[in-house]
């Protein structure tokens, strides 16, 4: 099936941790539940291992949306990784604004294991937002 | 025997939930060779199952399955899955356990774990996982992260139809394919055994529907119309399926030798088509001028049309089967001289036997063999108009109705009655329904000639005697009974014997006395070796799936014989015994589809087919009435998706004997069921179900993926109750005890269901609350003020479906006796622990003794020791308990079964060596990638070649390979073999999860001397062809950027070496009570050396107050042993009077300083040691209000204890005399939770209940006139302690339940008088004498 060409296919790079979101895209997987194939998954040992820099060097380089997925408060593998991750995340949003780009371009995410299907609904809804966001343009 | 003497270094594990994979993950790390056995075929136990873990709410499998994966691929532990316990026989540190491993079906080195197999699967059954809520495959993996990860296939014992079918055609399975339509396949599948489904599906006498067990309800499958179905189905789309060749289980290799078929019957033309098969070079030899033997010659068309036949023998021709006809073979000899290596004789039984009367040689007196054949023929046969048949025999009335269509008037005459005529039914009633007459209950005497014609039959009548052999009752003839009846001719059809004649010069094949030819009847070979005979010249005139059923067994007899191997052995295995019947629960009542047939006027007229077979609606709905007795269907559908060739039907289950040192008991527990208890309706109303039911219910990887919904309609619930002590506390039920986890579990799914969904109401109705562990009644709190879960104490009787809406009405009385009722959209009945079935099993074969309970039995000084020495338990199989507990059990298990083992630790174990690692820093990066396609897992989507190709381009990559598996054991062979060739320093996989599969690609860059973390992997499966399968170009394009991320990544790659440190192995105990103490000991026993270090000048702690336990056991007696021990152990340093001043350090290497005060002399000491425990205790709160302190009569339950014992002692000595205080007590009142569950300490302390409970017990014994008034919140008297509170309510103690804020108060009346008062809120105000508050 051919594509229809003036539909926007935005491009995003997805950091997921190592412990909860990687393992529910996994489990999507096994599962076999389809989902939006836009994102390009980097899997990160803590959503916290995500520095500022790596979200502004993926924007920078013609990345649309950035995504990261961590474990849910309480079940970081480090303890508070993901604490610091939604800290970072809630800052890094005003900065986005300072550089013209709209915060929901980014989107930090809570996925565990074992929510194979959580994880195709939550990509597939950051997946259409960016698109109606349009290209970014910086 | 010098063996048995000596101990052995490793230990069998029983049982794979979480206290064995535990233990076994603890021993292994500790040097045992661990051998952890698991029934089911993966580990993973009930803690799998669950959502979540209280009180901290994290997500079970999260924690579970690292583990699942570190047990699966720990090098010491070996998993024997699929497998079960036979025999034990040893003593401690020696111990033989003979082990029966079931066949799996599938090979676990080869299976990938691709799911392949599982989408194909027609065979539904309940997904034990899900707790019956969703179906699975017979072909199927537990759950998805599962270890093994591999399937296995749920089979049965053969299906009763496939056992009853002489031919062994996997009847079930073809039925299961019609269902799936796909009739191919299914038509392929007949093949495998029968190569006449056309045929067989028209004229087979079925006794697979006479063994069909749907026939015990309704009626049986109709197993030969839905054959025929199938065959008319694929002839008729014989253009479609042109070019898709079967799937054949025999090697087809071309072979030289040659083999001769005399007779091209169907039991020749089967023994050909497999041989030929196999390779070999076939020549049947057929007589007549057409082959197909009977089929062609004995069987009239309007039951197997030419054309049908045709198409069969073609097939089989086609096959490589030479067939040539006009050719009747006079000698074997001569077939010998002609090179034939071998020679089957299937020349069948085509001579009539005449009945022996007067007349019989008269003109019109025929033969019914001769006769069918003549007209199968198209030879003119002159019958005249009026015939009689004479037999009750399928043949009998093939001639019957022929001779119906040829026009004459047909009378068939039998000896005995309709009922016992061997013929099926559906035949005779066809021909009564096409007007042939029927005489029963006559036999010609005479047949009467004129001018050498037939003219009169002289009939004698008959009469049914005694049973004969075939069990029918015999004919007996009537004494002048004679009578006549005028008929133009008589076709006999009584039965018929074989021509043999061909082998009457020679003398090595021996005839029996019935004419035909002997031979060995599992090989058929005859006694001249090489020479074989089968079909109906062997056994004499037999049914047509007789005949093919010899044909293949002598195909399989041939080709043992040419290759020179053993014709009998394993043959025994293909004769079954019919398994026990058993029923399944309910099914639904539906009559069988009847096939449309012709209609009497029409088909009387020629000879046109009479049945007309199903239609493809009837067939599907016919193949569903299939009950599936036999669960796997051997549809060989797996067989056929497998690339990775893992699936084997055909695999038999193994014995093994292990030697271990030790055996840990950890089987785990069973739900009770709460079928039994009709009040609550499980099972009957379809929204009542078990906590374990809900906890699947709100898992994500459940079966409505994490969404609360309720079975009936699948919509939300918004009101839920929980009921509790379903299966505990309860006498009915059997299980007296409390389960201990489920309060805390109900609480659990109720919070977590308020966190799903925020208006949902969650009710749970209870006798008391147990949240009696650490944090539990924190939890408790939150539950019911933070998430407004509405607890109710109330004893429900019973639950009511309200029609229409599926909801129920909770009927319950409340603690002041008010009976009420609530509506509920669903309701989950916290079922208690019941000991598990496997505990029984074991006892039994390892002779294991067990408590009242039926849990194994231990004690309270030895908790995890059964009643077999070197034997340990662990888990909820001594007693209900929680995953902590559980878990804080097995590792107590190991350090058991660690002392028993101490001098032979390390002997068991292997310690993988590698090569010693390359230094690649300086090198520039040569990488290698390879691509897998995961069967079609990957390649079914993404374009490999084009990522391959991609791959190279990129940045120093010099090899890139795609292969059919990369994790399979030949790739990674492959790999290191690359690694060498192309001096790889750096390897990329692009396959499936690195959660999976890293570990064993790390090792193999390892074995080829890279460091492990030089490797790197791309999920192009999991999170891309899984995942975007509608995309395929997508899929490709966002593989190539994960190839690309990988190299980019494995470029920046550097080694990490890792790091060893020393350790000292050397303990410090901190606290000698109980538990250090114990610690002490038990590492002191495993051959460590151990400093105990006590504050106090003694040892003991909180143990020296305690006099006897709930269970009756001498604490003093136990206390004192095991500080001797402790004292004289070698190993053990003990310091009293002893300060710890300072401790640094890091694990492994600790330094402490330590001071002792012993008889004001201080020391300082300093240690050095690698691991340090903690166990300082904790002491009785000393209360500060009910007058504590005040007034001597107010004392704690220590104190009490204490003058118990006093009491008792002084009662042994003086007799019965009531001489103590305590004897002189005439009421005594117990508050409870004082310094517990209050906002200073939230907690609860677990043993006030039982002390309280303990010490009243004892009090009543010593003063039996004592009134004993227990003011509790909620009595936690868990596990088997709730027997103790049960007694203690029997012997008359009063328990009073107060709330937290209305709290007893406690004022002495007069300072002179012995007069104290309680009051607890207005239940109990009345004055008591002598009330003593403890």
């Amino acid at each position: 099936m051919a594509k229809i060409s003036n539909i926007f296919e935005p491009r995003i790079v997805c950091f997921f941790c190592k412990w909860c979101t990687s393992a529910g895209a996994d489990l999507a997987g096994t599962s076999r539940m389809q989902y939006l194939p836009n994102g390009i998954p980097i899997c990160v040992m803590c959503s916290s291992r995500v520095d500022p820099e790596h979200v502004l060097w993926a924007f920078k380089r013609g990345a649309d949306g950035v995504f990261i997925g961590g474990c849910h408060p309480g079940d970081c593998h480090y303890q508070s990784g993901n604490y610091k991750t939604r800290r970072r995340v809630f800052l890094l949003k005003q900065v986005l604004k300072d550089f013209g780009i709209e915060p929901e371009r980014l989107r930090l995410e809570w996925i565990s294991a074992s929510e194979g299907k959580r994880f195709t609904q939550v990509m597939d809804e950051f997946i259409e937002e960016v698109r109606s966001l349009g290209k970014l343009k910086v | 025997m010098e063996k048995n003497n000596h101990k052995i270094g490793s230990v069998l594990i029983i049982g794979g939930g979480i206290a064995g994979i535990q233990a076994s993950l603890d021993l292994a790390n500790s040097g045992y060779k661990v051998y952890l056995l698991e029934n089911s075929p993966a580990i993973g136990g009930t803690m799998a199952q669950l959502d979540k873990t209280f009180p901290t709410n994290d997500c079970a499998m999260c924690i579970m399955a690292p583990k699942l994966v570190e047990c699966g691929r720990h090098p010491n532990i070996e998993l024997l899955t699929c497998s079960e316990i036979e025999e034990v026989s040893g003593k401690p540190g020696n111990f033989n356990v003979r082990v029966f491993k079931h066949p799996r079906f599938i090979d676990l080195d080869k299976c990938t774990g691709c799911g392949e197999c599982e989408k194909v699967c027609p065979i539904e059954a309940v997904s034990e996982f899900n707790e019956g809520l969703v179906e699975r495959k017979a072909v199927y993996r537990p759950f998805a992260q599962a270890y093994p990860n591999a399937f296995a296939i749920d089979k049965k014992q053969r299906p009763p139809c496939q056992q009853a079918c002489p031919a062994g055609v996997h009847v079930q399975g073809y039925i299961a394919l019609i269902k799936e339509k796909k009739y191919k396949e299914a038509y392929d599948l007949i093949r495998e055994n029968n190569p006449f489904p056309s045929v067989c599906g028209r004229i087979c006498t079925h006794p697979c529907e006479q063994n069909c067990r749907r026939g015990e309800y309704d009626s049986p499958v109709a197993i030969k119309d839905l054959k025929r179905f199938i065959a008319d189905y694929v002839i008729q789309h014989k253009d479609e399926f042109e070019g898709r060749e079967q799937a054949c289980l025999f090697p087809t290799e071309p072979k030289k030798e040659k083999v001769a078929i005399i007779g091209s019957g169907p039991s020749g033309l089967t023994a050909g088509y497999f041989l030929a098969k196999m390779g070999y070079r076939v020549t049947v030899f057929e007589e007549l001028p057409v082959p197909g033997g009977m089929l062609a010659v004995g069987i009239p068309e309007y039951r197997l049309p030419k054309d049908i036949l045709d198409y069969e023998i073609k097939a089989i021709e086609k096959a490589g089967v030479e067939i040539r006809t006009n050719t009747c073979v006079d000698s074997i000899g001569r077939l010998k001289q002609e090179g034939y290596d071998a020679i089957y004789i299937a020349t069948g039984a085509h001579i009539g036997v005449k009945p022996d009367i007067p007349g019989c040689d008269g003109i019109g007196v025929v033969d019914a063999v001769d006769f069918l054949r003549s007209v199968n023929l198209g030879k003119k046969v002159e019958l005249g108009k009026k015939v009689a048949v004479v037999g009750g025999g399928n043949t009998a009335i093939d001639a019957a109705r022929t001779a119906k269509r040829m026009g004459c008037e047909v009378t068939l005459l039998y000896r005995r009655t309709k009922v016992e005529m061997p013929a099926e039914d559906r035949e005779v009633e066809n021909a009564l329904e096409e007007g042939v007459d029927t005489i029963f209950l006559v036999n010609p005497s005479e047949i009467v000639c004129e001018n050498g014609r037939v003219k009169c039959i002289k009939c004698t009548k008959m009469k049914l005697g005694e049973l004969d052999a075939s069990g029918r009752r015999r004919p007996v003839p009537i004494e002048g009974s004679d009578f006549l009846i005028e008929r133009d001719a008589l076709i006999y059809a009584i039965t018929q014997k074989p021509n043999i004649s061909f082998i009457s010069g020679n003398k090595n094949i021996e005839v029996t006395r019935w004419g035909t030819i002997k031979a060995n009847k599992k090989t058929f070979e005859t006694d001249e070796s090489g020479i074989f005979a089968g079909g109906d010249v062997e056994s004499g005139p037999a049914t047509v799936i007789e005949a093919i059923a010899t044909g293949r067994k002598t195909a399989i007899s041939i080709d043992r014989y040419i290759r020179g191997e053993d014709l009998k052995e394993g043959r025994e295995l293909e004769i079954d015994e019919l398994p026990p019947k058993q029923f399944p629960e309910f099914v639904e009542r539906k009559e069988r589809q009847i096939i449309l047939t012709l209609a009497v006027e029409e088909r009387i007229k020629n000879f046109e087919e009479v049945d007309l077979g199903f239609t493809e609606e009837m067939a599907v709905e016919e193949a569903k009435r299939c009950l599936e007795c036999g669960l796997c269907s051997e549809c060989m559908e797996c067989v056929r998706v497998c690339e990775a060739d893992a699936v084997s039907h055909s695999m038999v289950g193994e014995h093994l004997n292990i030697d271990v040192g030790s055996i840990i008991l950890a089987p785990g527990l069973d739900k009770f069921d709460p079928s039994m208890k009709y009040e609550f309706g499980y099972k009957k109303y379809p929204n009542v179900v078990t906590s374990i039911q809900f906890e699947r219910i709100l898992a994500p990887s459940g079966p409505y993926q994490g969404h609360i919904l309720r079975p009936s309609d699948s919509k939300e619930p918004k009101r839920i109750a929980w009921i509790q002590c379903v299966g505990s506390r309860d006498e009915e039920s059997n299980s007296t005890y409390c389960s201990s986890v489920c309060c805390m579990y109900a609480i659990k799914e109720a919070i977590i269901t308020q966190e799903h969904v925020k208006d949902i109401e969650s009710s749970i109705f209870f006798m008391d609350i147990r949240a009696y562990g650490k944090d539990f009644d924190k939890y408790y709190e939150r539950a019911e003020q933070e998430y407004g879960v509405r607890f109710i104490r109330s004893r429900v009787g019973k639950i009511e479906e309200v029609e229409d809406s599926n909801n129920l009405l909770v009927y319950y009385t409340t603690e002041d006796g008010k009976q009420l009722a609530d509506e509920f959209d669903l309701v989950v009945l916290s079922v208690g622990l019941k000991p598990s079935q496997k505990i029984a099993d074991l006892s039994d074969k390892l002779g294991i003794r067990l408590n009242a309970h039926e849990f194994f039995r231990t004690s309270v000084f030895s908790p995890l020791q059964t009643t077999l020495p070197g034997i340990f338990v662990c888990g909820p199989a001594s007693g209900p308990k929680d995953i902590p507990e559980t878990v804080m059990e097995a590792s107590g298990a190991v350090a058991s079964a660690a002392e028993l083992l101490s001098d032979v630790r390390g002997t068991e174990v292997i310690e993988k060596v590698y090569p010693p690692e390359r230094d690649v820093n300086d090198e520039p990066p040569r990488i290698g990638v390879f691509v897998c396609h995961c069967g079609i897992n990957i390649a079914g989507v993404v374009d490999v070649p084009q990522v391959v190709a991609y791959a190279k381009t990129l940045l120093d990559v010099v090899n890139v390979e795609d292969n059919l598996f990369t994790c399979a054991q030949d790739t990674i062979e492959r790999m290191k073999q690359v690694i060498e060739e192309h001096n790889l320093n750096r390897v990329v996989v692009a396959s499936c999860s690195p959660r999976t599969h890293e570990p064993l690609f790390q090792e193999t860059l390892r074995e080829s001397g890279l460091n492990s973390y030089l490797f790197e992997m791309a999920n192009i499966r999991d999170q891309c062809s899984w995942v975007h399968m509608n995309e395929p170009e997508e899929a490709t394009r966002k593989s190539k950027e994960l190839v690309r991320m990988a190299v980019t990544k494995a470029r920046l790659l550097e080694s990490l070496p890792k790091i060893e440190l020393p350790v000292i192995q050397k303990a410090l105990v901190i606290g000698g009570g109980l538990a250090g103490m114990v610690s002490a000991f038990s590492i002191a026993r495993q051959g460590f050396e151990v400093t105990l270090v006590e504050r106090e000048q003694e040892l003991g702690g909180n143990l020296r107050n305690l006099y006897y336990t709930t269970q009756g056991d001498d604490v003093q007696e136990y206390l004192n042993s095991l500080i001797e021990k402790v004292e004289n152990h070698p190993r053990i340093k003990v310091y009293k009077g002893a300060n710890i001043e300072n401790i640094e350090g890091y694990i492994g290497n600790y330094k402490t300083s330590i001071t002792t005060n012993h008889e004001s002399r201080i020391t300082n000491n300093e240690l050095e040691h690698g691991i340090v425990i903690v166990s300082t205790g904790a002491e009785e709160s000393k209360p500060k209000e009910y007058l504590y302190g005040e007034d001597a009569r107010v004392i704690t339950q220590l104190e009490l204890g204490k003058r118990l014992v006093e009491a008792e002692k002084i009662l042994e000595i003086k007799g019965k005399k009531p001489v103590s205080q305590i004897q002189k007590l005439k009421s005594v009142v117990m508050i409870q939770c004082v310094g517990s569950r209050d906002d200073e300490h939230p907690y609860c302390s677990r043993v006030c209940c039982q002390e309280a409970v303990k010490n009243a017990l004892k009090l009543e014994e010593l003063n039996p006139e004592v009134s004993i008034y227990i003011l509790h919140r909620d009595v936690r008297t868990y596990g088997f302690f709730e027997k103790y509170y049960q007694k203690a309510r029997d012997d008359g103690i009063i328990f009073i339940r107060y709330e937290k804020d209305e709290k007893p108060i406690v004022s002495r009346l007069s300072d002179f008088g012995e007069l104290s008062r309680a009051v607890i809120g207005d239940r109990l105000s009345s004055k008591t004498k002598n009330q003593k508050p403890i």
